[in-house]
């Protein structure tokens, strides 16, 4: 029996909350509603990742939108071949596309970790400024790459036919869809949560603090680096086959550098470093982007500054705000 | 390629290093000095011309609008110093990533609800208007010309600053050691601000000189803003001679990617030869304090 | 006053027309690229739409009008997301606007299979002219080879024998090359494809002179076609071979920003300004009283689009709940287009006019597009055959 804390109750409260929204938004009369919590938690998913890097590890990653592209696109090259029942590979063992989530999403996130994987492998030879640039570079000839790739669209994007089909769950169906993504994240979550608090995540974060005592005591530093890196950049690439198959469309935008900035907000403003900081980062930027947008055209005047207040008076995140609101800080 | 067209390609390839250059020396003097990683520097650009072209259109001359528009971006930068950025230097690096981000954000809308949404004019001024036969055969626009010759003046003037005056022993001097310096009884935040000014200064006169060739717009101190970082990563952070130099070798690759590698490929040529070289050289060509 | 007399009237008029089972509001949902870069293309579209609106008194075929605004970014999901909240929440009847061809490609599957119309003022994806063209789909501008086609048979009947030709590598840029190959049947001596939003030509440009064409076809839109132009008369090109491209490359949106280096190209489009018919004469004067400045293409689309939609509500009567009748009031398209003759192809898309302009200064000295001749009469779009709907 774990202990009873105020934190195990908030847990309950949350999952409980996230579990009931659907009905209650249908109650209040805005079922609407239910896909932007979707999107919400779908981004919630990629900014988890994010913060295993960026919170724990202390690598600025600023071309995380990379990963979540590679995981949308894997899904969506899958399910244009299995539509128009073309081969994806042809030759002495020719490959076909899908709709099946059970193959389409596992090779989404196993396609993004691979690319995590050799961009982390350059990359994380270096570190500070030069990290931040080099992933923001890797992550650019990706954007160019699906740019350019003109079999599946460009620029103007792919459309997905038809959603991913999972165990005979309606996936068109917005509550059903819901619940699978907050399953998901809560999956993410628990699986990120274990993690960081085994011996793997002492070592990423000791890294973090004195990369060479850690190597000094005997720990290949840069080897957990990299498995972390490509931990998240798998988590990141589950988080776009979850958004290819809401967007039901897939486009280089999604990996413009503007998003891996969002990223990186959305992991701040939450509170970094806390896992669940991330989630209410992305709830918060998400939201606000929609209702600012809704008031006026010219709302990025509002949230650029907004931004820059958060960053100078509120840099341990909203979440970190919440907890010393409550007396419960845990950091 | 004959030689002919091959040497125009080498100027074409000069002239935007050369405004690589202008844009790369503010930002790595400002990294190397303050420690403070700028995504608005491409905004600073976007000022510069836009202000150019406001004053271009009050004065009558697009020389004397560039004139003006230096210390004006420069003002604009030194009070955006002393509001925000000067609370972020003992920051780390993704505090300042974020604030200079939401800074874009800020300028980007700014610019739209000053000079709205449509491009704005600025054309090439009368004198340089024309082409100059730099070899036989080749025709070249003399205001890229002059671009290239005014860049190069600079670096030179920059590098004399740095080498030779009193500011230029104090830059170098924080770049080093700044406790050090303010120690010494220098009054380290005038240092800051100046060469913050100094720097967009050094991105208006960019932008000023880009905007007869480009459309001044919203949203183009972006375009430039990522290849200026590839610059300043390749070439060092903090090192202005290796800025030149990158500045430089990315301005040819660039433009002799576009021309002989498929268009995929050529976009793609920029951060390949930056991933390359920092798996060569993790912290850069010229690295500072290594 | 005159106007405002005439639009009361007109009101009056359709409110007694309407049958006692008519709707009693209709509303629209307008998403366009509002912010970014790409904005002002998004603002000349709300503007003329908001401008069409108006001129049947605020009252698209007689019904109170909602318009919700949305922002779409340039993002396609989000372009999705705002377009699942209109058809859900805000249930709009018609969606209309869209700038982008990705956004379209987002946000015409869910809309069309909810059942709600969209009417498209500037994104014409091939896609959408052919296999996967919709019931519920409309295009009122153009599909996107269109305008590329008429330059083709333009530049081939001048007697062009060497075209070099430069478009942004992206499916619009090659899509346009290949319109213009279509009607164009002589050499072709070079082709580049530039990286997308490429600030600065002049590597390409030093390879274009190389090559030494008799004339060079370019499609650049937005900031693109401003760097361009500009950097083609820098070059001393412009007086050397001479540039044709399609309307985007020279529309309202950019000319005033290209200035003299624009001045005497040739380009070819649905639309002029200086058309002379009564609708067209009413739609400039208009727009020009109302916001200072003369009307792109953009703007005339968007126009035609608010003007398509009242139409084919007061065909039914308002009663719009009937999607049939009013699909069939919409393809009936019984408004007077500022482009002159106008009608649907089966696919939805236009059958219409495309004109020669050529930039020229009008009596206050600015740029703007002169009428120099008919390119196509009725012409279609190539992936209507494709298109199964009757």
């Amino acid at each position: 029996m774990p202990k009873i804390t105020p934190g195990t109750l908030g847990a309950v409260a949350a999952v409980a909350l996230l579990l009931a929204l659907p009905p209650i938004l249908d109650l209040v009369g805005a079922p609407f509603y239910v896909d932007v919590a979707t999107r919400i938690a779908i981004f919630a998913i990629a900014a988890v990742a994010l913060d295993l890097v960026l919170g724990y590890g202390g690598m600025v990653s600023f071309g995380h939108a990379a990963f979540i592209g590679v995981g949308a696109y894997t899904v969506g090259i899958l399910s244009t071949h299995a539509s128009n029942g073309t081969l994806l590979f042809d030759g002495a063992l020719p490959i076909g596309g899908t709709h099946s989530a059970l193959i389409a999403w596992p090779l989404a996130v196993l396609a993004s970790a691979l690319v995590a994987f050799f961009i982390g492998l350059v990359s994380l030879r270096t570190r500070g400024v030069y990290f931040i640039m080099i992933t923001l570079a890797f992550a650019q000839m990706i954007y160019f790459f699906f740019v350019s790739l003109e079999t599946y669209g460009g620029d103007d994007g792919l459309s997905l036919w038809e959603r991913s089909s999972l165990l005979g769950l309606d996936l068109y169906d917005s509550t059903v869809f819901y619940y699978l993504v907050i399953f998901i994240l809560i999956a993410v979550l628990v699986f990120c949560r274990r993690l960081v608090g085994a011996r793997f995540g002492r070592v990423i974060v000791g890294a973090r603090e004195n990369e060479r005592r850690m190597n000094a005591i005997g720990f290949p530093t840069y080897r957990y680096k990299l498995v972390c890196f490509t931990i998240s950049g798998a988590i990141a690439g589950l988080a776009g086959a979850l958004l290819a198959n809401q967007t039901e469309f897939v486009s280089p935008s999604l990996l413009h550098w503007t998003r891996s900035g969002e990223l990186i907000v959305m992991v701040v403003l939450g509170g970094m470093g806390t896992l669940l900081g991330p989630v209410v980062g992305a709830i918060f930027f998400l939201l606000l982007e929609d209702v600012l947008s809704e008031l006026t055209q010219h709302w990025m005047i509002i949230f650029g500054p907004l931004l820059i207040l958060v960053v100078l008076f509120a840099n341990r995140g909203l979440l970190g705000l919440l907890r010393r609101g409550t007396g419960n800080d845990t950091r | 390629m004959t030689a002919a067209l091959f040497a125009e390609q080498v100027l074409n390839g000069l002239q935007l290093g050369v405004m690589l250059f202008l844009m790369a020396a503010g930002l790595t003097l400002v990294f190397g000095i303050m420690n403070l990683i700028n995504l608005a520097h491409g905004s600073l650009y976007m000022m510069g011309a836009y202000l150019t072209a406001t004053f271009q259109q009050a004065t009558g001359s697009f020389f004397l609008g560039l004139l003006l528009a230096l210390p004006a971006t420069a003002v604009v930068a030194m009070l955006v110093e002393l509001v925000a950025l000067r609370q972020l230097y003992d920051r780390d690096h993704l505090d300042q990533v974020l604030a200079t981000f939401g800074l874009i954000l800020f300028f980007n809308e700014l610019t739209r609800i000053i000079w709205g949404p449509s491009a704005y004019f600025l054309d090439v001024p009368e004198v340089l208007s024309g082409t100059v036969e730099v070899l036989p055969g080749i025709p070249y626009p003399a205001f890229r010309l002059a671009i290239l010759l005014a860049g190069l003046a600079v670096a030179a003037f920059l590098f004399f600053l740095i080498a030779r005056t009193r500011l230029g022993m104090l830059i170098r001097a924080g770049a080093s050691n700044r406790e050090m310096v303010s120690a010494l009884g220098v009054d380290i935040r005038l240092l800051y601000t100046l060469v913050f000014g100094l720097g967009a200064a050094l991105a208006a006169l960019a932008g000023g000189m880009a905007g007869p060739i480009l459309a001044v717009q919203v949203g183009m101190g972006e375009s430039i803003l990522i290849l200026t970082f590839v610059v300043i990563v390749i070439g060092g952070i903090g090192s202005v001679h290796g800025a030149l130099v990158a500045a430089l070798l990315v301005g040819l690759v660039d433009t002799f990617g576009s021309v002989l590698l498929p268009a995929a490929a050529a976009e793609m040529a920029i951060y390949l030869l930056m991933a390359l070289i920092l798996v060569w050289r993790p912290s850069g060509l010229f690295p500072v304090n290594a | 006053m005159f106007m405002k007399r005439a639009l009361l009237v007109t009101a009056a008029a359709a409110l007694f027309a309407l049958p006692a089972q008519a709707a009693e509001k209709v509303k629209v949902g307008f998403i366009a690229t509002m912010s970014g870069p790409a904005r002002a293309l998004g603002q000349d579209l709300l503007d003329g739409f908001k401008l069409g609106v108006e001129k049947s008194g605020g009252k698209l075929g007689g019904l109170e009008t909602e318009i919700i605004e949305g922002d779409d970014q340039l993002k396609p999901d989000v372009g999705r997301q705002l377009a699942d909240r209109m058809v859900k929440r805000d249930q709009v009847d018609i969606i209309a606007g869209v700038v982008f061809s990705n956004v379209m490609m987002a946000i015409a599957g869910p809309v069309t299979r909810a059942e709600t119309f969209i009417v498209s003022a500037n994104a014409g994806p091939s896609a959408l002219a052919g296999e996967m063209c919709n019931p519920f789909f409309f295009n009122v501008a153009w599909q996107n080879d269109n305008t590329h086609e008429a330059m083709g048979q333009h530049v081939q009947d001048a007697g062009y024998k060497r075209v070099y030709l430069m478009a942004p590598n992206y499916p619009a840029g090659t899509d346009a090359l290949a319109g213009f190959k279509r009607f164009y049947k002589g050499e072709i001596v070079g082709e580049a494809l530039t990286q997308i939003n490429q600030p600065d030509y002049a590597a390409e440009l030093a390879q274009l002179r190389a090559a030494e064409p008799d004339a060079v076809y370019v499609f650049y839109p937005g900031g693109m076609a401003v760097n361009f132009v500009k950097q083609y008369a820098q070059a001393g090109l412009k007086e050397e071979i001479p540039l044709f491209g399609p309307s985007f490359l020279l529309d309202q949106s950019v000319l005033q920003a290209q200035g003299d280096a624009a001045l005497g190209l040739y380009n070819t489009a649905f639309w002029s300004q200086a058309l002379d018919n009564e609708a067209n004469v009413e739609f400039v004067r208009g727009f020009e009283e109302k916001y200072g400045r003369l009307p792109s293409p953009y703007a005339a689309q968007a126009y035609d689009a608010a003007r398509l939609i009242d139409s084919a509500i007061r065909r039914v009567d308002g009663n719009i709940e009937d999607k049939d009748a009013f699909r069939e009031a919409l393809e009936a398209a019984d408004f007077q287009s500022v482009r002159g003759p106008f009608r649907f192809n089966h696919n939805h898309y236009p059958i219409q006019n495309y004109y020669l302009r050529k930039v020229v200064k009008d009596e206050q000295g600015r740029l703007v597009n002169s009428l120099e001749g008919t390119v196509f009469t009725d012409h279609a779009d190539a992936y209507a055959s494709e298109c199964k709907m009757k």
